[in-house]
C-alpha cells in the first residue's frame, strides 16, 4: 500500500512562498500528474515528496509512514530526473544495478532485475555502454529502467520527456504509460504539457502560483474546470470567457443573447471553442482570422469586443470581417465568479 | 544617425584589425620569450659539459653532455635534499587535498552564511608575505619541536597550497551536476556514500591534478624551506645555501633538476588550472 498523503505542505524560499498549504491525496497505484505553468511549484512539491527539499511546514505520508523527516533513501521512492542524471562513470548495466547493489542484493538477483527492466525499456543491447555513448532518448530509458529496477512503491518523475524531440516524446509517452500501468507503483508525474497530462493521468492536479487549483480526472478537469485558470490553461485553444450582465433571476445577457445561468450577484460566461455550432440565433462573432486545420477550422473572432475562438467544421469557410452566429451547446456552458474566479 | 556615422568615421576596420593583430602577435611573442628563454638557457647549460658552460663565445645548442648533471647528482647532500623535497611535497599534497577537497565540496554544495567571505579569505591567505610570517613561525616551531622536520615544513607548504586546492576542487565539484548526487540518494546512498560512489570517481582526474599542483608548490618553495630547516634541507633550500660556493655548471644542473619536474607536472594538469582561474575570475 503506497497511498501518498500531503497535508498542509508549504515551502518558502526566503521571502518567496513557492507552495501555499498544499493538501493532496494520491491513491495507491494511481497515476497522478502535476500540471502547471513553469514556476508554479511542481518540482518543489515533487522534491519535497522525494526528500530532496524540506517543507517549511506540513506532513508527507507514504502508506502509513510519516516520511517528511526521513532521508530520500528511506522513503521507498525512486525518481526520474528531467536531465536523466545517468551516472557517466558507470555502464548502463551498473547504472540500473546501482540501487540494487546499495541494497546488497545477491548478484544473480541483480542480473535478473537489470535484464528484465532493460528488456522492458528496450535497452538490453546497450547494457555495456556508457552514458556518453547514448542518445537523449536512450538515456531517458536508462533513467526509467534504473527507477523501475528498484521496484519502488512510488515513482516520481520530473518532466521526464521535456528534453526529447517531439516524435520521440510521443513514442516514449505511450511506452511509459504501458510500462507503469503494468507495475504496482504509485506514480507522480510532473509536466507543463497538458496533452501529456491528459494522455497519461488517472488524475490531474492543476497547479497555479504554488496552489493546487483542481485535482480530478482528465475529462472532469477539461469539462468542469473548478476555476477560471483551469479552463484557460487546459485545452488548445483554451476556453472562451465572456462577461455577462444580469437579466432577471438566473438569467444572464451575454453578447446580446440571454442564457439561463446561476443565481449570483455576478457571473462570467465560459464555453469551449469546440462546443459551438453555427446557428442563426447564436452569439454574433466578428471573424478576424481563419485557420483551416484539415478536420476543423479554427476561427479567431470577437464577440461584443471580447476575444473569442471557435473550432468549426471545415466545410464552413468564413472570411475575415464576416459575422458568424455561433450557438453554444447548452449543457457545455460554464459560469465563473468574476471575484473569486471559482466555478459557480 | 547614418550621417553622423559617416562624418566621424572610425579608421578603416581593415587597418584596425591588422594593427591590432600586430600588437597581439608581438605581445604573445614577448610573453612566450619571457618564459621560454630562461628555461632554454637553463636546459642548454645543464646539458652541456662543465667546460662549455663557462666558455666564450658559447653555443646555445646543448652538447647533450651529462657530465654536469652527473656531477650534480653526485654532489654531497643533493640526493638527501632531493629525498627531503619529495617527502615534504608528498605530505603537503596529502594535507592540502585532505583539507582542501572537503572545503571545496562544501563551497560547491552548501549555502551558508559567510560563504562569499570565506571564498575571499581563502584567496586572501596568499596576500600575507611569507617572510613576514617566517620569524614568528620559526619561533613557534622551535617551541613545539616542529622546526627542521619534514612535517613542520609540509604544514607551512600546505597553507600555501591549500587556497589553490580549495579553489580547484570547488570548481571541479561545481561542474558535477547535483542531480547525480540526488539520484544516488534516492537509490539508497547516504551523502557520504554518494560522494564516494559518484562524485569522487567523476572528480578523480581533477583532484589528482590539484594534488600535483600542491606538490609543485611545495617543490618550488624556497623561503620557508630555507628558514625553517637546517639539517633536513629541501632541494631548493640546499641549492640556495650552496649557490655561492658551487661552480656555475652545478647551479644550472640544480636549476634544471628543480624546474623540469615542476614544468612537466604543471603541463600535465594545465586543463584543471585553467578551470580554477575561470572560477577565480568570476
Ligand atoms: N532553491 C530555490 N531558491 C529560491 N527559489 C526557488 C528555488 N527553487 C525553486 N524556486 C522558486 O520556486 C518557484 C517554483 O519553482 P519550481 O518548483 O521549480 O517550479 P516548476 O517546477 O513548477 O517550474 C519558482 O518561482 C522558483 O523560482
Ligand atoms: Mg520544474
Amino acid at each position: 500500500m503506497a497511498e501518498i498523503r500531503i497535508k498542509g505542505v508549504a515551502k518558502d524560499f526566503g521571502t518567496f512562498t513557492a507552495l501555499h498549504d498544499v493538501d493532496l491525496t494520491i491513491a495507491d497505484r494511481e497515476f497522478m500528474v502535476l500540471l502547471g505553468a513553469s514556476g508554479c511549484g511542481k518540482t518543489t512539491l515533487l522534491r519535497i515528496i522525494a526528500g530532496l527539499e524540506t517543507a517549511t511546514k506540513g506532513e508527507v505520508w507514504i502508506g502509513d509512514r510519516r516520511v517528511d523527516q526521513l532521508p530520500p533513501r528511506e522513503r521507498g521512492i525512486a525518481m526520474v530526473f528531467q536531465n536523466y542524471a545517468v551516472f557517466p562513470h558507470l555502464t548502463v548495466f551498473e547504472n540500473i544495478a546501482f540501487g540494487l547493489r546499495m541494497k546488497r542484493m545477491p548478484q544473480a538477483e541483480v542480473t535478473r532485475r537489470v535484464t528484465r527492466t532493460a528488456e522492458l525499456m528496450h535497452i538490453e543491447q546497450l547494457l555495456k555502454r556508457y552514458s556518453g555513448q547514448l542518445s537523449g532518448g536512450q538515456r531517458q530509458r536508462v533513467a526509467v529502467a534504473r527507477a523501475l529496477a528498484m521496484e519502488p512503491e512510488v515513482i516520481l518523475m520530473d518532466e521526464p520527456l521535456s528534453n526529447l524531440d517531439a516524435l520521440l516524446r510521443l513514442e516514449m509517452r505511450a511506452e511509459l504509460k504501458g510500462v507503469l500501468a503494468g507495475s504496482n507503483t504509485t506514480t507522480i508525474y510532473v509536466t507543463h504539457d497538458q496533452v501529456e497530462a491528459m494522455s497519461l493521468a488517472d488524475r490531474i492536479s492543476v497547479m497555479n502560483g504554488g496552489k493546487i487549483v483542481q485535482a480530478a480526472g482528465p475529462v472532469e478537469v477539461y469539462r468542469n474546470p473548478a476555476a477560471r485558470f483551469v479552463g484557460s490553461f487546459i485545452g488548445n485553444p483554451p476556453m472562451n470567457f465572456l462577461s455577462a450582465s444580469p437579466a432577471g433571476a438566473g438569467q444572464w445577457q451575454v453578447g446580446g443573447q440571454v442564457f439561463a445561468g446561476p443565481e449570483a450577484p455576478a457571473a462570467e460566461f465560459a464555453i469551449r471553442p469546440e462546443d459551438l455550432h453555427p446557428s442563426d440565433t447564436g452569439l454574433p462573432a466578428e471573424v478576424r482570422v481563419v485557420e483551416p486545420l484539415g478536420p476543423h477550422t479554427l476561427v479567431t473572432a470577437t464577440v461584443a469586443g471580447q476575444p473569442f475562438r471557435a473550432v468549426i467544421d471545415s466545410t464552413l469557410v468564413p472570411r475575415p470581417g464576416d459575422v458568424l452566429h455561433l450557438a453554444p451547446m447548452a449543457d457545455r456552458i460554464r459560469w465563473f465568479n468574476p471575484e473569486t474566479q471559482k466555478a459557480l | 544617425m547614418t550621417e553622423a556615422g559617416t562624418q566621424d568615421a572610425p579608421p578603416a576596420p581593415d587597418r584596425v584589425r591588422r594593427s591590432g593583430r600586430w600588437v597581439f602577435v608581438t605581445g604573445v611573442g614577448l610573453l612566450v620569450a619571457w618564459v621560454l628563454v630562461p628555461i632554454w638557457l637553463l636546459l642548454a647549460n645543464a646539458l652541456s659539459a662543465p667546460a662549455e658552460v663557462t666558455a666564450f663565445p658559447r653555443s646555445i645548442i646543448p652538447s647533450f653532455d651529462t657530465a654536469s648533471l652527473e656531477f650534480f647528482f653526485g654532489f654531497r647532500g643533493v640526493l638527501d635534499a632531493l629525498w627531503n623535497s619529495i617527502q615534504v611535497a608528498s605530505v603537503t599534497m596529502i594535507v592540502a587535498i585532505g583539507l582542501g577537497a572537503p572545503a571545496g565540496y562544501a563551497l560547491s554544495r552548501f549555502d551558508f552564511p559567510g560563504k562569499e567571505a570565506f571564498r575571499f579569505l581563502v584567496i586572501m591567505t596568499r596576500a600575507f608575505p611569507l617572510p613576514l610570517l617566517a620569524l614568528p613561525l620559526a619561533v613557534m616551531f622551535i617551541r613545539t619541536g616542529l622546526d627542521d622536520t619534514i612535517l613542520g615544513l609540509a604544514l607551512v607548504h600546505a597553507t600555501l597550497a591549500l587556497p589553490f586546492a580549495v579553489l580547484i576542487t570547488f570548481s571541479l565539484f561545481s561542474g558535477i551536476p547535483v542531480e547525480l548526487e540526488e539520484a544516488a540518494w534516492t537509490l539508497g546512498c547516504t551523502r557520504l556514500q554518494a560522494v564516494i560512489k559518484v562524485v569522487l570517481p567523476l572528480a578523480a582526474p581533477g583532484i589528482a591534478a590539484s594534488a600535483v599542483f600542491a606538490f609543485v608548490i611545495s617543490w618550488n618553495e624556497v623561503f620557508a624551506a630555507a628558514v625553517l630547516t637546517i639539517e633536513n634541507r629541501t632541494l631548493t633550500a640546499f641549492l640556495l645555501q650552496s649557490l655561492d660556493v658551487s661552480p656555475l655548471h652545478l647551479k644550472f644542473a640544480g636549476g634544471a633538476a628543480l624546474v623540469i619536474p615542476a614544468l612537466l607536472f604543471i603541463f600535465a594538469v594545465r586543463k584543471y588550472l585553467f578551470a580554477m582561474w575561470g572560477i577565480a575570475n568570476r
